[in-house]
């Protein structure tokens, strides 16, 4: 096979991959790794390269649609950027000290998470007492909710915190978004109701994966003529996933993704504990 | 008009997108190069992970080594544009709690801004 023909076929899953990611709600940069390790034996440390890159891509590129939501929380996620950036130079540190095999571990076990964590049921109820530590670091908001504006104050900020910086150290330690660990952080954890989680961990996420760019560039994972038609696939299957979203039907396809990410998971973790 | 949250991240949003696109087009200008100037040879192997040569591999090699002969290095440059944008972010927010006199979140933003310059450039 040429290159052209290799790098057209990669732009086209990556496109399939984004596009997914964006309709489903999951990222698609969770699935680019498995995708370039299991499908096209690309070594892992160049595929986590190349999913950091597009990340970025998508995380910036979707941004001002968010914006226009109004549901995402600037201070609540810049506050949370402290974590999420000090963890990710600790995950981006230990892909130059640990086996492969065992970042593929790590990663087939995310995986499994992310899709447990999609496939739940979502609770909403925001029964919020103003918390001390939340008010004084102003950790609150509102959002537009039928008639009027709904309040609302994060509580348990340690922990969401904590959680945070584990989500920062995946990120940089596998070159993904840790979309669904922010997510369970802000929802469950600090109680925020689920679209201003969703919304703000997708502005955070450009934020967090930049965090680990620098070492990965100083490491070598950036093989441009890899990331060429991977990012320019991801990045255009996200934005014409989030103009589709509207009609979609959004179940169904989160499950057969979720399924598909199931797979991609045991996958890994079978041929990491081969490669043990 | 006063600056209040929406309007910053109003801003934020167009900047990053206009950033992604800039970033963007400069990859497909490399990629579209650098796949015409191969011609039919056999595809690039990532099977064995060799790292990249010393041009690839800083923020001051890729950009001065920026060569329209070279496509890799546009591509590169372009992957630079596209990091550089959540920096920037970050930066506009800065400047958006200093107009709306919010000194905790100058701090908390000025700390996540050091943090992301530290692993650019100095994180080892």
């Amino acid at each position: 096979m040429n290159e052209s023909w290799f790098s057209a076929i990669l732009f086209a899953s990556s496109l399939g991959a984004g596009l997914l990611g964006a309709l489903s709600g999951l990222g698609g940069g969770v699935v680019i790794v498995p995708l370039l390790t299991i499908v096209f034996h690309v070594d892992i440390h160049y595929a986590i390269g190349a999913s950091l890159v597009s990340v970025i891509a998508t995380s910036s590129g979707a941004a001002a649609a968010y914006v226009r939501e109004g549901f995402s929380n600037i201070r609540i996620g810049m506050f949370l950027e402290i974590a999420t950036t000090l963890g990710a130079l600790v995950g981006a540190w230990l892909t130059t000290k640990v086996p492969t095999s065992a970042i593929g571990l790590v990663f087939g076990l995310v995986l499994l998470y992310s899709a447990y964590v999609s496939l739940k049921k979502q609770h909403e109820d925001i029964t919020q007492e103003p918390d001390r530590l939340a008010m004084r670091l102003k950790l609150k908001g509102s959002f537009p909710s039928g008639g009027g504006m709904q309040e609302y104050v994060g509580q348990r900020v340690p922990v969401g915190f904590g959680m945070m910086w584990l989500a920062g150290a995946l990120s940089g330690l596998l070159g993904i978004g840790s979309g669904a660990v922010k997510v369970i952080a802000m929802d469950q954890a600090m109680r925020l109701p689920f679209k201003v989680s969703t919304t703000t961990s997708n502005f955070m996420i450009g934020v967090t994966a930049a965090a680990s760019a620098g070492l990965y560039l100083r490491s070598g994972y950036l093989a441009p003529a890899l990331v060429m038609p991977v990012m320019l696939g991801v990045l255009a299957g996200s934005l014409a996933g989030s103009k589709l979203l509207v009609r979609a039907r959004v179940h169904t396809l989160k499950v057969v993704f979720s399924l598909l990410i199931i797979a991609m998971g045991v996958e890994m973790i079978v041929n990491s504990l081969k490669g043990m | 008009m006063a600056w209040d949250d929406k309007r910053v991240e109003t801003w934020v949003g167009i900047m990053l997108r206009t950033g992604v696109m800039i970033a963007a087009a400069i990859v497909l200008i490399g990629g579209v190069l650098y796949l015409s100037g191969r011609g039919p040879s056999p595809r690039n192997n990532y099977r064995h992970f060799q790292g990249e040569p010393a041009q690839y591999t800083s923020l001051s090699g890729v950009v001065h080594n920026v060569n329209l002969h070279e496509p890799r290095s546009l591509i590169m440059l372009g992957l630079l544009i596209l990091i550089a944008t959540p920096v920037a972010r970050v930066g506009m927010c800065i400047a958006g709690f200093l107009l709306e006199r919010d000194r905790m979140y100058v701090v908390v933003s000025t700390a996540v801004l050091v943090i992301l310059l530290y692993s650019l450039f100095f994180h080892k």
